[in-house]
């Protein structure tokens, strides 16, 4: 990849770390560094943060009961969930401790539950009980009726992990973070350091080169591909393992209220029906490894395979208040523990692979493990005495009381006008995510903040009204905006300009 | 005389008769199947010159929108249809634009004119 | 807060909303306001620029806009006022409305008699949960009427239709005018789901492919859409392995169905009848919450604007003398009761007294169809005492008995009436 290095080999800035990927690893990463007085790039590939792995996700805050005892992730799900709730607080995202259960159906059952509850206490998860089938039919109505009892977690629960995300990196902007998006990482800069290691020195991009002390790739489903620049082969191959989930209308006749799972398999902890913090239902996710990386594709066996798995948990489950299907792409891999390392072979490097489940619930203790990481890289980290780890959140028209609701839209009128009716999100609200630290400049990132379109008309009454306002605040032309990724732009042009075919038939 | 026979659907109201229709050349022999008169109307025009209602937009500027919405008066053949389309993409309209103001007079010189919709103030600044 | 008052307030300033507040004031009530969330009056019939309005109403063919017009210079005419621009937020029991616009904030309105006149929305992709991508490109056809009509830009420039309504006919043509090319219309039923007369004009007229039995069953296209693969279904509406044909295209438009948009009478209280979507009525368009009527899509999803009227019209009547507390006498109401291939039909209820004073409508859909002579037949506890004569039934098509005030003595006392299908 030698041309690719000449091509872009000049050199844009010189950074203390610079973070490959603004998922919410890799954001939360960025919040946590920016606390000392290190000057750091955060980079992402995409128009906006949150698009790769952590767009798809079950938003489920895991307790830790599940993840063994002795492992990485083991340890760091306990301590990420402590930490997790006060990180919420602080940066303005929603969450709800609710609670979570894993179901047992059967007397087998009840003994995973039990080996589940042992793992948990040894790793020092709070407040575990199996409560029995009874009292799971009281909390939960709509469970099976043959309900032999539950595990309940009081510290599980349900989050926001696409606002999480972008809460986090634009507290790490605030707290002097650079971000540059559409830069993808295509190479690295590498140095001999000793005899036996390399220095990572920096990174080549789209947009030419970024020299940084200490490198962290977060890169989700490519890490693989990045280390394989560095000539690291891992004992296991970073696979996309899909997940696939039905969305159902708030308004819908069969609701549960927690989170529910079914007893794990050692690959996956089961299709989920659960509640999510917008009040939606969703049911999933499915696992299936495929090759394509970015085949996030629904497939009908992927949706039957769900509707079974779920109607397992809730027998009187139906199909008809559904408004959405989606898949994710999970960065699976064969070791199923999370990889947190500084390569042997490297100095400067730092390498986050196979954070899947419960990589949300355990972000902060990543952020804290991989602050540890850094450090031992040589770099010296010294606390900024000016740190604001409050990120304020812009407001949320629909969940103000009809006086604030008035109050808001006399200061600013732009709050008067509602663009998306089924979840109540106002222009007001869209402008200033347009305008805000990370800027949403398109669609998907719009929604990603609002909710906007994820309503019971998916978008058919806000699309054109947000194209206008895209248009008008960044300055473009309306075919020029895009719903997400360059190239998926709404419009091809004006009606009554004849494309080269000509009218004539 | 040779007659010839054909199914056709009548388009003059939202009911659809489908009506079978014998005629000679361009001559209607007989209709059945309409419920009323327009249906013959309709019969005898399409097997001699096929003729259509057309409706599309037409450009406006500083209007409240970037445009109006048009019709022709009648219906118009069907085989000038696009030449009316491409003409009407030429024009531009100064707001404000009144209901039924002739956007394009014998279009295509088919003797019928091409009208507004509606009427479309200016936009206010 | 900005409070006001007013006899009776329509929310939605379609077709149903303009004849609702336009009958409310002939109906003696003062203050009539009509609340619109997009910045002119005329609802959906701005859009829809197409022919076909008004045949029965005016005995002219006019296009929607001209459709609009006439009902919105006589409601300027009687003195209906409008907030436009202006999106209702909250609707109580009690009729209290909170509505909020950039101008005022936040509106409270206090209102005698409501009409609810919301219209409809388009069945979306997901709801249909077709398998594939979600790439920019797939519209329902009403968002892509807007966009080209109103905002006058092209949401693609090759296209897929699904779905065989007349909104999707419209549109297949509508495209083809401004340069576009639709290379198939594909309908999972064994016959078109709109009118006739769209078929001839808009498909067969710029042959644009029909596919029967068909539906899709993936999207492809990352980013933005680039085929979609169709497949033949069978009679339980499942895809025949082998069927697949890829088709490409940049486009997918969804013309799949309508649903009654009832979030707003779901917070009032109002009863929403599950095979309609929208709400119990009786003969006055009344719901179950006094002094709250509904009329139009909102109600039960129409084929004829004109129709639409005539029931805006009915309800706002019926909500202006509600508001300025004219109440009538009613007798014991009748359940009217969808029978054999009747899917539904309204009004619900029915005062058998309203036949004294004018005849009533009975509106139906039947189930499914058929192609030949039938009896639809109405039958009053048991008996039969009306039937009326149709040359064929069609679910696209709605099919109205008018009950006369003859007919009011077979029905006075009575308990149900069952409206049924008949084949003769």
């Amino acid at each position: 990849m030698d041309e690719i290095k000449e091509k872009y080999k000049e050199v844009k800035g010189k950074y203390d770390v610079i973070i490959i990927g603004a998922g919410l690893v890799g954001s939360i990463i960025a919040r946590w560094l920016s606390k000392y007085n290190l000057n750091i790039l955060l980079i992402d590939k995409e128009p906006d943060v949150s698009t790769g792995t952590s767009k798809a996700n079950t938003a489920i805050i895991h307790a830790g009961y599940d993840s063994p005892f002795g492992t990485l992730r083991g340890k760091l799900v306990v301590d990420g969930n402590r930490m997790f709730y006060q990180m919420c607080e602080e940066l303005e995202v929603p969450y709800k401790m609710c609670g979570t259960y894993v179901v047992a159906l059967t007397d087998e059952d009840i003994k995973t539950l039990e080996k589940l509850m042992e793992n948990g206490r040894k790793k020092g998860v709070p407040g575990l009980e199996i409560i029995s089938g009874e009292e799971m039919r009281h909390r939960e109505p709509y469970i099976n009726p043959d309900v032999k009892g539950a595990l309940y977690a009081p510290t599980g629960g349900i989050g926001d992990p696409f606002m999480l995300t972008v809460a986090a990196a634009e507290n790490a902007v605030m707290n002097g973070t650079k971000i540059l998006l559409e830069t993808k990482a295509l190479d690295f800069v590498v140095e001999p350091f000793s005899l036996h290691k390399k220095k990572v020195s920096g990174v080549v991009t789209n947009r030419g080169t970024f020299l940084a002390d200490v490198t962290i790739a977060s890169a989700g489903l490519y890490c693989d591909e990045l280390m394989e620049k560095l000539g690291i082969k891992y004992d296991f191959y970073v696979r996309a393992r899909k997940g696939e989930y039905y969305v159902f209308d708030k308004a819908k006749k069969l609701q549960v209220k927690t989170v529910l799972f079914p007893c794990p398999t050692p690959v996956t902890k089961g299709i989920l029906v659960t509640t999510t913090i917008h009040d939606n239902m969703i049911l999933g996710p499915t696992a299936k490894e495929i090759k394509d990386k970015e085949d996030t594709s629904v497939t009908p066996m992927g949706l039957e395979e769900l509707y079974e798995g779920a109607k397992r948990l809730v027998p009187k489950l139906e199909l008809t208040d559904v408004i959405r299907t989606f898949a994710g792409l999970r960065a699976g891999g064969f070791l199923h523990d999370f990889i947190i390392e500084a390569p042997p072979k490297y100095w400067g490097f730092i390498n986050l692979a196979g954070i899947e489940s419960p990589g949300m619930a355990s972000s902060a203790a990543i952020a804290e493990y991989v602050v540890n990481l850094v450090q031992e890289q040589g770099l010296e980290l010294r606390k900024k005495n000016n740190w604001n780890p409050i990120r304020k959140s812009r407001p949320d028209f629909s969940k103000l009381s009809l006086e604030e609701q008035g109050r808001l839209i006399e200061k600013n009128p732009l709050y008067g006008r509602i663009v998306c009716r089924c979840e109540i999100v106002t222009e007001g609200e869209i402008v200033a995510e347009i305008h805000a630290p990370i800027p949403a400049r398109t669609y998907d990132a719009i929604k990603r903040r609002t909710w906007l379109g994820t309503g019971r008309c998916q978008g058919s009454f806000d699309t054109p009204r947000v194209i206008e306002i895209l248009s008008r605040e960044l300055g473009i032309l309306p075919t020029d905006v895009i719903k997400e990724s360059k190239g998926s732009n709404f419009l091809t042009r004006l009606t009554k300009e004849v494309p080269e075919r000509g009218l004539n038939d | 005389m040779v007659k010839e026979k054909t199914k056709l659907i009548c388009i003059a109201c939202p009911v659809g008769c489908e009506m079978n229709v014998t005629y000679d050349g361009k001559t209607v022999l007989e209709v059945d199947g309409n419920k009323c008169k327009k249906g013959i109307n309709y019969a005898e025009t399409e097997i001699v010159d096929p003729k259509r209602i057309i409706v599309t937009t037409v450009r406006v500027v500083k209007g409240l929108h970037r445009l109006v919405p048009v019709r022709s008066t009648e219906a118009i053949p069907k085989n000038k249809i696009f030449k009316v389309l491409d003409k009407l993409c030429e024009i531009e309209l100064d707001a404000p634009v009144k209901i039924h103001q002739v956007v394009l007079q014998d279009a295509v010189e088919t003797g019928i004119n091409i009208v507004t919709s509606r009427l479309l103030t200016a936009k206010s600044e | 807060m900005i409070e006001k008052r007013y006899d009776v307030v329509v929310i939605g300033s379609g077709p149903a909303g303009l004849a609702a507040a336009i009958a409310a004031k002939k109906a003696g009530a003062n203050d009539v306001v009509i609340i619109e969330r997009d910045i002119e009056l005329g609802g959906i019939l701005l859009q829809c620029i197409h022919n076909g309005f008004g045949i029965e109403i005016f005995e002219e063919d006019l296009t929607g806009p001209e459709y609009a017009h006439r009902f919105i210079v006589q409601s300027k005419d009687v003195g209906v006022e409008a907030l436009l621009d202006t999106m209702v937020l909250d609707l109580t029991p009690r009729r209290e409305i909170y509505a909020i616009n950039k101008r005022n904030g936040m509106i409270k309105i206090d209102v005698g008699a409501v009409v609810l006149a919301m219209g409809c929305r388009e069945r979306p992709r997901g709801a249909l949960a077709i398998p594939g991508y979600r790439p920019a490109g797939i519209y329902t056809a009403g968002t892509a009427q807007r966009l080209v009509n109103i905002e006058g830009y092209m949401p693609g420039e090759r296209f897929v239709i699904l779905g065989s309504g007349d909104i999707g006919m419209i549109m297949a043509r509508r495209l083809t005018f401004e340069g576009a090319k639709v290379e198939r219309m594909i309908e999972i039923l064994p016959y078109i789901s709109g009118l006739k007369r769209n078929y001839v004009q808009c498909l067969l007229d710029y042959d644009i492919p029909l596919q029967l039995k068909h539906t899709v069953i993936d999207i492809k296209g990352r980013d933005r859409v680039e085929a979609v693969v169709s497949a033949q279904v069978d009679e339980n509406w499942k895809p025949i392995p082998g069927t697949e044909d890829t088709i490409p295209c940049d486009t997918l438009l969804l013309s799949v169905g309508l649903i009654p948009e009832n979030e707003l009478s779901k917070k009032a209280g109002v009863e929403l009848d599950p095979l309609t979507g929208g709400p119990y009525v009786d003969e006055t368009m009344q719901t179950n919450v006094p002094g709250i009527f509904a009329a139009g899509n909102v109600v039960h999803v129409y084929d004829l604007v004109d129709w639409v009227t005539k029931a805006g019209f009915l309800a706002g009547r019926y909500a202006g003398k509600y508001a300025i507390q004219q109440r009538r006498e009613s007798e014991r109401k009748l359940r009217v009761i969808a029978g054999n291939n009747v899917h539904h039909v309204l009004p619900h209820i029915l005062d058998p007294l309203s036949l004294k004073r004018e005849p009533q409508d009975l509106q139906l859909r039947v189930q499914w169809p058929v192609e030949d002579r039938i009896w639809i037949n109405v039958e009053v506890d048991g008996k039969l005492i009306k039937q009326q004569a149709e040359r064929y039934a069609r679910p696209s098509e709605m099919i109205k008995v008018i009950l006369s005030p003859e007919d009011y003595k077979k029905v006075v006392g009575a308990k149900e009436l069952l409206i049924r299908v008949e084949e003769r």
